[in-house]
This record gives C-alpha cells, structure tokens and sequence, in this order.
C-alpha cells in the first residue's frame, strides 16, 4: 500500500521561504535551514522532536502551550522553539534537567484539568496530549483539581458550571469542550487555513473556551463550514471525526485524489480493512496543501449508500421494470443492440457520452470504444455544457486549451480578478488560499451578477465588486480593456515582444472606440463607469494580476468571446507568464480538464488535435489498428436533435446525467425517448437512467486505479482502497463492453489488465502526456501536463518565454447582446449556481448528511421583486421561462440586484434545467445556463410538469425482484 | 485672587470637586474676584484636597480641606488657619524630592499650553527639531533612560531598533493601561501635566520615524481620559500636532484609545492586540513590537513616564540626566507609595535610596502606627520584602539581585497584621483572574495555585514542595511576565514569612 510518497510529518512550523541560509547547533548537530525558520523546525529536520502540543506545521508558531522551551547558550530563560527563529551559530539544547522538569510541571498541569478515560477515549492511540504525558515521562499528577473543565458534577456534587456539554450537532465531527486542552490549533486552522473564522476563544484565563461563533451557538448555528481542519488540528479527542469515534482507528491508509470538484485535493484515505475510516487531507498534495472542504473530507458514505447499483440491468422498453442480470447477459443484450442500431440506422446513429468525473484511464477508453469500435466520432462530454468555451477561447489566444497557472502561483498574486466563479462554494480549497493571500494584502476585483461571499465576509473585503446584469460579461470585460487601452496602462514591452503586434493594433483601434467605454456601456451591463475605472487601473497597475474565472464566463451565448477577452485583458496587462499572474479557469468537475485532454470531444483526438490532421489520426490508426473517420462527429446538443430527428439512436452515458444537468430538460428526455438503447454507467439510477435500456452498474473513486487531471493541469493518482462494490472499475465494464461488440467481428480484443498500461498507450500517443507514467507519479506525486522530453518534471506554469502558439494572439470581442431578453412575460433574468454543500447534480451529495445545510434548491430574489409579487421568505413560488416552469420556495435576499433571480441545480425535484432554455455558446454550443428570462409568481404546489416528471420517474425506477 | 484646587482623581475622591464648588460659592457671596485653577496633584495624597493660593511670597498650602472649611478659610484670608501648611515649595515632602519628570505636576494649569511653556514645556521639541534623527536616539540612549512600566530595558535601544526599520509606516503606542495595585504616576502625570507626554511622543516619533500615535489609556481612568483628550486637540488647534509639527514640516498626530479593563493589556503585545481591536492575548516575541507592532509595522511601545521624562532630557540634556541615579539606574523614579502608610503618594527621586529610607523616613511607617511587616514593591506581581532586607537600595539590578522587581515602582506597605499565605493566595487568584489564558503555566497553574495555597491553609505540608514546583513552572514557562512574576510575591512570601505557611497552625491544638 501506498503509504507515504513524501512522509507527513508535523514539522511543527510552517517552512520558511527564503533564499539565506543558516547553520546553527541543536543538541550538538549542525543544522543549515532557511532564514526564518523556527529551532522547533530545524530540530525536527535532523530528527529531533521538541515536545508541543499547540504547534503544528499547518499554522504559524503560537507559542502557548509552553512545551517546546529549550536553552540557547548566552541568552537568558528557556525561549520557546516554535516562535524563536534560528540565527547563525546558536547552540540549542532541547533535553537538560531544567527543561525536563519545566516540561512535567506543564504536562502535570495539563492532566490535572483533563479526565484521565484514555482507553474509551476516541482519541486513544491518536491523541498528542497521550503521546507528550509519555515522552516528557510524567507519573504522577500531585495536585488535587478542585475546578476543571471536565467534571459534569463537581467534588460536592452540585452541577458544574465549568462544564460544558458535548456539541454533536454538526452531522460529521464533535465537539467536546471537556477534553480540551485550549491550545487554540482549531481557531487558528479556522483562521489561518480555512478563513472562515467561525471558531473562538470565548473568556479569559481558566475561562478561556473553544466557542463557535457565540457562548450560545453550536457549531451549526456557527460560521463554520465544516471544512474539517480544526478537527485535523485538534490534538485530542476534542474535535473529532464521528466515524472514528463510531469505528475507531484507522489501521492503514492510502493517498488518492478527490472525486468532487477541480481543485483535485490529494488526500489520505485512513482505512481499517476495507472500511474507509476517514479522508485526510494530505500535507503534501500541492492542489490542496493540506486542506479540505466539507465534501472531500467528509461526503463520501454515498459509495456505501444502499441507493447504489451493484448489479447490471436491462429491460426492451423504458416503461417495463428493471430487470437484473448477470455482467455477460447485459454486455450481450447491450453489444445486440447497439450493433443492431447500426447496421439499421448506419455507422453516425450511436456516440458516447465521457464523464468528468471517472478517471483520465477511463475516459480515454469511452472515446476509443466510438472511435476504434463504433467507427464514427460521435463523443462529447460534460465540459461541453461547462468549460467547452475555455478550450476554445485558450486554444485561439494563447494555444492550450487549460490555465496557465498552478494553484500555489496565488500566493504569488497581488491582485486578483474573480469573474463568474464563486470559489467559496465551488472551489472551497482554492477560496481558502485565494483568502490567505488576501489577508495578507492582495487585492481582489470580483465581478459577478451576486453579492459572493469572496465580495465581503469576515476579514476579506473586495476592492471593487462589480455587479454586472447576467449576459453582459463581454462588454464589461471590454471595457476594462477599453480604460486599460486608452488610459495607456498596458505593458508595451510584454506585448511588442510576446505578442503579435498588428493584431494588437487592430484590437487596440478596435476597443479604444467609444462605444466600449464604462459609460457607454454603464446602462447595458450596470456597472457604475467611475468604479469599473478604478478596477481596471488596479489591475494594470496593481502588480501581479491574476484571473479566475468559473463557468458565470463560459456559460453564455457569448461564453468563448469572454474567454477571449480574459485572455487579451491578460496580455495587455502582460500578466502571462511567471507566478502570481495568469488567466485561471476554475473547472468544475474532478476531472473535467482530463476527459477534454482526453479527446472526448467530437471534433478532438487526445491533446486536442483536429480530427482533420493526418497525421494525428495515423498515430491512433496505427495503434489501435483502425481507420479513424476524418470528419467531427456530433455534440451532445446534436446528438439529442439527431435523436427526436429519428436518425440517432444508442448512446453510451458514462456517469454523467444529462437529464438533469443539460439545459432545457424537456428536449433532453425528448431526445433520450426517442432512442432505441441508452446504455446507462452510473453509480445510481439517475435521472438519465429514466429512459435507459441498460444499467451499468460504475465504481467509485475509491474502487479503481487511475488518474484525475485538475484545473492547474495537475494529474494525481487515484488509488483503489478497496474492492469495488460492484465488481468491477469503470474502465473494465467499458473494455467489456467494447469486446462483446467487438466479438465476432474478427478484430482484436482489448487486454488491458491495469490503468497504467491505458496510461502508458497515452503517452505513447499524445504529446502533452509523452513524459507521464504511473511510476513518475510515485515518486512525484503528481506532475502537470505538458510532460514530456523538454518537461520531464511536467509544467506548473505555461507560456513562460513564448506562447504555446508562438505571439500571443489579440481577438477583437464585439458585445452581441444574449437573444435570451426579458420582457412584459418574463421580466426577471435567472442566474444559476453552486453551494458548498452539495456537488452538481447532488447525486453523491444528496447521499450524504450534507442535505442538512442544503435539503433543497430554493431562489434567491431581491426584497424589492418579492415585495411587487407578494412573495414572502420562504414560499412557494413558481418559476417560469419561456422553456418550463417549476417550483421551489423563495429566499428573500439582497444578495441578488433588483431584476436578477438565482437557484442552484442540485436537486432533481427542483430540476431548474427544466427552465433554462436552448441558447447556446456561438463557438461550442456551451449552453446558456446563466442567463433565461423568468417570472416569478406565489404557487400552491408542485408544477404540472413537476408531477408528470416525477410519476414517470418513479414507474421508471421499478426493479423486478431477482429472479430465483 | 488665585486659588489652585487638584482636579487629580485622588484628590476629587476625597472631595476637591466640593470644595471647588464651595470657594466659586463663597468668592461669590463675597463678591471677590477669585480665579480657580484646576491643577494637577502634587502628590501628597494624605493632604489631599490640598488647597494652594498665590501669594507674593509664592503659594500657600492648605489641606487636607473639606468643602466645609472653605467658608472659614475665607474669613481667615487664607492666612492663618488650621489647615494651612506653609508655603508649599517649603513642605519637607517636596523639598526633598528631585522633581524632574513631574516638575510642572501641580504646579500649572493641565490645559494651558501658555502655562506649559512657560514652565519650560516645548523647548525640549524645540531643541529635538533641530537634531537629526539619530542625535535624538544617541541622545535617549546617552541619558540613560530605562522603561520605566517595569522592565528597565533601555528606552534609546528600543528607539533605535524602530528607527532603522524599514517600513512605510511607524507609530508611537503609549502604555497608559497602568494596573499595578499601588501604582498612579501615569494617571498623575497625564491628569496634571498631559502636554509632557504629548511632547515626549511628538519626539519618539521624530526620533524614529513614527508618524502615528496612540495612549492606550485604562478605562478605570475616565478623569486621565479627558484631561488628555482635550490636551490632544488643544495641542493639535495650535500646530503643536498635525502635519507640521511647530512648522517644523514633521508630521506627528496621535490620538487617545480607552482600554476595556483587562489588566494583561498593560503586557505590550496585548496591548497591541487590544488597540488593533482583537482580543487582548499575548503574542509570542520575537517578532518584537519594534519590528513588527501595531498592524505589523515597527512600533515604539512606551510607559507614560518614560515617554513624559523626554522632554526633560532633551530640555536639560543627557549629560544633566545621566548624573541622577545609582548603577545602571539613572536618572529618577516616581515612587508610589501606598497601602498601610502615613504618608502616602508619589515622590520622585534619585536612584539610589534604600528600602528602609522610603518606608521608614519619607512614607514615615504604617497608618496604623503598628511595625510594618512588609512592603510589596512592583505592583501585584513584586515581591514582599522582610525588614531584614530593607537596606536593598532601589535600582534595577539591585532589587532583581534580591529576588524582586522595582517595576513601575509602586511600594505597597503592611504592617504586622497583614497574613502572608492570604497574599500568596491573592496573588494567585488575581493571576487567575487576569490571565490572557493563553499559556498553560498561567492559564491552569494560577487556579491551581490558589487551590495548592489552601491546601496549605488547611495544613497539607506536601502541598509546599508542589507550591515551589509550580512557581518554577510558572516562573520559567509562562509566555509573559503575568504568569512568569506571580512566582515573586508567592515565593518571597513563603521564604520570608515561613511562620504564616506553618501547616495547620490550629491543628497542632
């Protein structure tokens, strides 16, 4: 098992970053660290470990717990190592009779206001304060506590007030006051890691508590977001995970990658047998760098949930029940149908669908199965209704379709653009290094319809917030642009020399025309002219710029055209290019970034090469011994029209569900009606599944080998911890299915027998891969695409001394208003989103105890549009567009302006798909998501549709029982 | 006619704004012109209110007077009277004493800048104007002159180590947050002579770069808060702050912040957390507040009385200052001198007088005319010294090399009634009380102590050695010097006072 890459021990202070160098003595060893660097760290770096308890790596040296005293020689007292720095040639001793006796009278202190039920305890066997009563040999507690912390009932009998009762109303960790040791780890991991600072110390003195918010609130009526670090700080059994307290402690774990969002957090999943006891973030990651959000650490009981599918299941038609079959009948029964489709309705009637979510291994192999099996480039991915505009927009400015940055560059940045993307709930790990960096003086522009979290929450405030109508990203990127241009802001050098030089011309005559100005544009997008100035100043002067962005850019009708603009807004600032700066796209899936390198789009062979090139097909008709088809095939949208057209017929639809989380619902489940077998490869029966032939049951992240590739390019390993559930990993059921249609048709069968050889045939034939193998990634951990001879090491940030595509490429961005408008019927535009709690689609989320900070999608309106329509906080209302209507309850807010409403599309029952409509990206097609014009009314009830949906649901999820 | 009466916070709680009340009464009914000045005190609280008129001969004293004695005083012409003291220049009390840092204290009017001036306020701003920088901090240094909060550390190094920080702010803080049980020179100096302050910390800042200031004044003393809030805007109406300083073209302004009653926020890291507004916890140093202080830039973190002996220093000269003291001690301290006395208050003097002197001679033993038993130098965490030890004179290494602490210089006396193992326990329970709680030593050993105390109390011997063992802990381990002194007053009072330890003296019966 894959215990350590880099061992994980607490150095007890973070490191120090500098360059000077310093040799001091401890303990009569020479030791040489960097400047800064506290006695506790450089002692811990020769293998020496200084007693502590309040210090540990993940914060800064605190000083409190008066453990880790040592003697320097010619200073006075005994400082304490983790807050004194080194400095040359001091002599440090950790261990003398003084320091000894200083260490038992702390410890003897300690235990005397601690209960001594060490072998109930949760934390016995993983508990700092056991392991420091040990090494500092304490004996004896010689005094007679009379007040403590942790008597229910004092020595008289009456009730004490010192005590306070266990707090278990968070759903995955406890807190319980009477076992700590108020060393602060928590309120500072709170602070420091997470910055939420939900927790504190409340009182003073032997008062002093760890308090949620308020004396009064728990930790759920708190701030607190359930990241999890003050439990991973916590020395003791204080905060602590309930499965430990539940199962006990892990015997063993391993380091794999996240399955949620495309930050790609590596952590350790701390097993005992085949349980997984908990997930650890891992100090070594260097997506995450130790930390975690409330999904990764905490949401995983949904791969043991009893919702899961663990058997195959077939059935003719999708209103008989399902039936339950063995692998081989439904790989038959699915092999039969899919050729059938062919041979009736040609090559073109069947495609596959990837899935950002399963592994790069897996992914590669789904758009082989079309391209070497089913002969046709009909494979598209869930990046088409998310990031596809990135890709473009990336590929035509700059040449990569990825961010140029890896997610330690932020540290490095001294302001920051945040632009359609809500980082504290959808990318919760990087939000907390973007506000790290913030806290320590960066600036943050955050331009965005909503009032997000990142524009003012505590200890973090925006310099300029931005808030835009929905749809009218272009002209307000172009209009900082238009001031950066015509106010003579830009970086001439970085531009004459990195960037070709007429098309900036013509861009420059193209956006210094007046009609791009902020107030020219101040009544389209409504954002003030003097504050879109002064954000636009800020950038190109501010130092190092950096932009963020999430899908509020790509998910429009003009999605690629703002790419585009980030893109010139980034050379023009000549933020290209070295740490700090950089045009990031924070994408939304695990493994979003990998299915796209994978060539899981139509008109893309791996490492996005035209399906035009020669060339490019002859590496992958030489390896897998086929003729590739030289034209693109369909996209999703295209597949789904084909379908009610009658000539798309089989589609493949590996753990993805487009029933609910493409736009315009009803055409989705016309599309899926109208065909004649929709194979079905999930880990549940999804909406999707609704109108499927064939169930496939898939594994999760914890049952297979693989590789995820994040949004920094960054491919980690995914590790099997356990056996999967089901039988077998994805990428085994897609290599059964493939050769059941395969059989008898004389070609080879595919052998794979470990994802790494699937590894090793992409780096055979993709480029950008040629360096990556499984045994690289071992002694890495993880290396960033490109890899290959002239980056053996892989690439943290791109286009250093040149762009991917030679000159950075300028592109004029014309507004072209959204035909999405609002009018008498629909005077309200909606704008879509993402909460912390839950995960897309919520169908791993809705499965765990995160439904009790989000048990349903609700819509946010301003005060005034709820006033006008007699909607009060917390009614039902419906919700109508031109495409559907629904209904949800109202939150009353003044997070959204005036005329903007919002929901997020986490739960099924909601289906706010149903409203947004089929307007899509000019380039790629990527929907409209952000942006339909809606009414809002009070409602008694479910819609019509709603009832209809969820009936059909419901008849279509029968399982026949097993047959005897 | 001009009659003086202390707006001094000692002297108001004995009356003096009643008998301020009673003489504009009188002069009125008298129809006499009199002018009422509001000084500060001079520091002879048991005389307090004391009453002085302006004579040709120089001003007269009078006191302790009651609001029912004025009438009388009136009638006698503020001549002859029971009350009257003399001339009070003449008073033993004051004559003996070296008044430097508290020279105009009492004697003119707080808010008058005119006044101020004319007592020789300013012309040491004056003289620092036109030195360089470095010449003000070579100067500070050359003086002599030692923190005077407590811990003694030369006030020209901590200057200097700010003044060669880089940084694109600085600041002045003042600890005004002055806690000590027994100790009231701050509140005396910035009720009596505020502008000696702001003129010290208009020089910090030109010495050091510093452009900012603040008092970080206790909220305990509302009478110091609005005597120097109003000096504050006095001083900045007349160009003595703001932008130009003097129309120097140096920029210093400051301003006055009330602390919330923690006595920890008089520790200077806490301090600087509480004027940041976050909890008034103790940081670890390094990094030192000279380097990385208020908001994280180079601050100066001075006591009121180092910051209001400036001026002199630079008025007279280093060389003049220098020559006062005893040892590494130079210059004078402002003792206060409090508790079970006769003859309590603030006396500001030469290093260099024995224990015995201070308490015996200038205090002039107990109140209660009982033998003194002790005497706690150094506020709450000082230690108690024994009569057998009152020939340790007072300076800093001279205290320190008997186990106790001058500190802000605050002598608290007890006579022969005063029970030793209560006031070990007290200073426990007040450690207890006033712990930040953020280390262990002082957050868990002073409730502990308490508790190992009366087990002491009730007669537990082993709980003796345990008591030493956690002194030493708290000693040695404690963050700051909160939890690091409660050890001085409980081990002086055990090593001194063994017989008040004596295990269950009522069991033996």
């Amino acid at each position: 098992m894959k215990d350590f890459i880099i061992p994980d021990r607490d150095f007890g202070t973070p490191a120090a970053k500098s360059k000077t160098m310093v040799t001091l003595t401890i303990d009569g060893f020479d030791i040489t660290v960097p400047e800064g660097t506290s006695i506790m760290r450089a002692a811990a770096e020769i293998g020496i470990s200084v007693p502590k308890l309040c210090a540990t790596d993940s914060v800064d040296a605190f000083g409190s717990c008066r453990l880790c005293l040592v003697e320097i020689e010619g200073r006075n007292g005994t400082p304490a190592s983790c807050t004194t720095p080194v400095a040359p040639g001091l002599k440090v001793h950790t261990q003398n009779a003084k320091l000894k006796q200083l260490r038992r009278g702390v410890m003897e202190l300690y235990i005397s206001d601690h209960p001594l039920d060490c072998l109930t305890c949760s934390a016995n066997g993983d508990c700092e304060l056991q392991d420091m009563a040990g090494a500092v040999g304490l004996r004896d507690v010689r005094y007679d506590a009379v007040d403590t912390h942790f008597r229910a009932k004092n020595t008289s009998g009456e009730k004490n007030p010192q005590w306070i009762a266990k707090d278990d109303s968070n759903p995955y960790f406890s807190y319980d006051p009477a076992k700590c040791i108020v060393c602060s780890r928590c309120v500072r991991a709170c602070e420091e890691v997470q910055g939420t600072f939900a927790l504190t110390i409340q009182g003073r003195g032997f008062d002093s508590r760890v308090s949620f918010g308020a004396k009064t609130d728990n930790a759920m009526a708190s701030d607190c977001v359930s990241c999890g670090a003050c439990v991973q700080a916590c020395p003791t059994a204080t905060l602590q995970e309930k499965s430990i307290i539940e199962i006990g402690t892990p015997e063993r774990s391993v380091i794999t990658t996240c399955a949620y969002c495309g930050v790609g957090c590596s952590f350790k999943a701390e097993m005992r047998g085949d349980e997984l006891v908990r997930m650890t973030p891992y100090k070594n990651g260097k997506a995450n760098r130790g930390h975690s959000c409330v999904k990764g650490r905490f949401a995983y009981v949904y791969a043991t949930h009893r919702d899961r599918i663990l058997n195959p299941m077939i059935r003719d038609e999708i209103t008989d029940h399902w039936r339950e079959v063995s692998w081989a009948e439904a790989m038959a029964f699915s092999a039969a149908k899919m050729r059938g489709i062919q041979e009736k309705y040609g090559r073109e009637s069947v495609g596959v669908i990837t899935s950002s979510r399963c592994t790069n291994e897996e992914s590669y192999l789904v758009q082989k199965l079309t391209r070497a099996v089913f002969m046709n480039n009909n494979t598209d991915t869930c990046a088409r209704v998310c990031h596809s505009p990135t890709g473009y927009g990336l590929g035509q400015t700059f040449g990569t379709s990825a961010g140029t940055q890896d997610f330690d560059s932020v540290e490095h940045a001294d302001v920051v653009i945040v632009i359609g993307a809500n980082p504290t709930d959808g990318h919760p790990v990087f939000a907390s290094r973007l506000k790290k960096r913030l806290r320590k003086g960066a600036k943050l522009i955050v331009i965005d319809p909503r009032r997000i979290d990142l524009v003012k929450s505590p200890h973090i405030k925006a310099a300029h917030h931005l808030p835009l109508r929905p749809g009218t990203n272009v002209a307000v990127v172009s209009a900082l642009s238009h001031v950066i241009v015509t106010e003579g802001l830009m970086d001439e050098d970085f531009i004459r020399t990195r960037c070709d030089w007429d098309e900036f011309q013509d861009y420059a005559e193209f956006i210094a025309a007046p009609n791009h100005s902020p107030e020219a544009t101040e009544l389209l997008t409504g954002v003030p002219a003097a504050e879109l100035r002064a954000a636009a100043r800020l950038f190109a002067k501010g130092g190092n710029g950096a932009i963020y962005y999430g899908l509020g850019v790509t998910e429009h009708s003009q999605g690629s055209t703002t790419v585009i603009g980030i893109a010139n807004l980034a050379m023009l600032t000549g933020n290209i290019g070295r740490p700090g700066v950089g045009v990031n796209p924070l994408r939304g899936q695990n493994n979003v970034q990998g299915s796209c390198d994978m060539g899981s789009f139509p008109h893309e062979l791996p490492g996005y090469r035209h399906v035009k090139n020669d060339e490019v097909r002859a590496i992958f008709e030489k390896a897998w011994g086929v003729t590739i088809d030289n034209e693109p095939g369909l996209r999703i949208p295209n597949m789904l029209d084909a379908a009610v057209e009658g000539t798309f017929k089989g589609l493949y639809c590996q753990g993805e569900d487009i029933l609910q989380s493409d736009p315009d619902t009803k055409h989705v489940a016309a599309g899926l009606a109208a065909m004649d077998c929709v194979i079905v490869h999930d880990l549940f029966l999804n909406e999707t599944a609704n109108y499927a032939h064939v169930f496939l049951p898939g594994s999760t992240f914890l049952e297979k080998d693989g590789t995820f590739t994040n949004a920094e390019r960054r491919i980690n390993r995914v590790r099997k911890v356990m056996a999967p559930k089901n039988g077998y990993g994805d990428w085994e059921v897609t290599q059964m299915l493939a050769n059941a249609i395969l059989k008898g048709t004389g070609m080879p069968e595919w052998t794979y027998t470990h994802p790494s050889q699937i590894m090793d045939e992409i780096a055979m034939t993709t480029p950008s891969f040629a360096g990556v193998t499984y045994e690289k990634l071992e002694t890495m951990g993880s290396v960033q695409w490109p890899c290959n001879e002239k980056a053996p090491e892989g690439t943290p940030l791109m286009h250093i001394d040149g762009f991917v595509r030679g000159k950075g490429r300028f592109i004029r961005t014309e507004y072209v208003a959204t035909d999405e408008k609002t009018g008498p019927r629909f005077p309200l535009l909606l704008t879509t989103g993402r909460i912390l709690s839950q995960y897309n689609v919520g169908a791993q989320t809705r499965r765990t105890a995160n439904v009790i900070w989000h048990d349903q999608d609700v819509l946010e309106i301003h005060p005034h549009d709820a006033e006008v329509r007699g909607v009060k906080d917390g009614d039902l209302i419906k919700l109508a567009s031109r495409s559907g209507e629904t209904s949800l309850r109202a939150k009353i807010t003044d997070r959204v302006s005036p005329g903007v409403v919002y929901t997020t599309f986490h739960h099924p029952d909601t289906q706010a798909n149903v409203i947004t409509t089929d307007f899509t990206d000019w380039a790629t097609n990527c929907p409209e998501y952000k942006v339909t014009a809606v009414q809002v009314s009070p409602s008694n009830g479910p819609t019509e549709w709603q009832e209809e949906y969820n009936a059909q649901a419901e008849m279509s999820r029968r399982i026949l029982p097993a047959a005897e | 006619m001009k009659i003086y009466v202390p707006l001094d916070a000692a002297a108001k709680a004995l009356g003096a704004d009643y008998v301020a009340d009673a003489i504009t009464a009188e002069a009125k009914k008298r129809g006499l012109d009199v002018t009422l000045v509001r000084n500060g005190s001079r520091g002879m609280v048991w005389l307090e209110p004391l009453v002085e008129i302006e004579t040709p001969m120089g001003r007269m004293a009078f006191g302790p007077v009651c609001a029912n004695d004025v009438a009388d005083l009136f009638e006698g012409g503020w001549q002859d009277h029971a009350l009257a003291l003399g001339r009070t220049d003449d008073l033993a009390w004051m004559k003996a004493q070296t008044r430097l840092t508290f020279a105009r204290c009492g004697v003119i009017d707080p808010l008058s800048l005119d006044d101020y001036r004319a007592h020789g306020g300013l012309s040491g701003l004056t003289r620092a104007l036109r030195m360089e920088k470095s010449a003000i901090v070579a100067e500070v240094t050359e003086s002599g002159l030692r923190g005077r909060g407590g811990a003694g550390f030369p006030t020209g190094i901590k200057w200097k180590t700010v003044s060669e920080a880089r940084a694109d702010q600085k600041y002045i803080v003042c600890n005004a947050d002055e806690g000590d049980s027994g100790t009231f020179a701050d509140r005396m100096i910035m009720e009596g002579d505020p502008f000696t302050l702001i003129e010290g910390m208009i020089i910090a800042g030109i010495a050091t770069g510093a452009t900012r200031g603040y008092v970080y004044l206790r909220s305990e003393y509302p009478d110091a808060i609005a005597v120097m809030t109003d000096a504050v805007a006095i001083a900045r109406s007349e160009g003595v702050l703001g932008a130009s300083v003097l129309g120097s073209g140096h920029r210093f302004d400051m301003e006055i912040r009330t602390g919330a009653g923690a006595y920890v926020c008089g520790e200077e890291t806490s301090l600087l957390n509480s004027l940041e507004g976050k909890r008034g916890v103790v940081r670890a140093k390094p990094p030192l507040p000279a380097l990385e202080g208020f908001l994280g830039k180079p601050t100066v973190v001075n006591n009121v009385i180092s910051l209001a002996t400036i001026p002199v220093i630079f008025e007279r000269g280093a060389a003049f200052y220098k020559d006062f003291g005893l040892g590494r001690s130079r210059g004078t301290i402002p003792l206060q001198i409090a508790g079970n006395v006769k003859h309590g208050g603030l006396y500001e003097i030469a290093f260099g007088l024995t224990l015995g002197e201070i308490v015996d001679q200038i205090a002039g033993g107990t109140a209660t005319g009982r033998p003194v038993k002790a005497v706690q130098v150094g506020g709450p965490l000082g230690a108690y010294f024994p009569r057998s030890m009152f020939t340790t004179p007072f300076g800093y290494e001279e205290f320190a090399g008997a186990d106790g602490l001058v500190g802000h210089a605050g002598i608290v006396i007890f006579d022969d009634s005063a029970d030793m193992l209560a006031q070990a326990r007290f200073a426990m329970e007040f450690c207890a009380i006033e712990s930040c709680g953020k280390c262990t030593p002082c957050r868990i050993g002073a409730v502990r102590g308490v508790e190992t105390v009366d087990r002491i109390a009730k007669g537990d011997a082993s709980a003796i050695p345990l008591l030493t063992d956690l002194c030493a802990t708290m000693k040695s381990g404690s963050l700051c010097a909160l939890g690091g002194f409660t050890p001085y007053p409980v081990m002086s009072a055990l090593t001194h006072f063994p017989d008040d330890f004596a295990p269950m003296k009522e069991a033996a019966e």
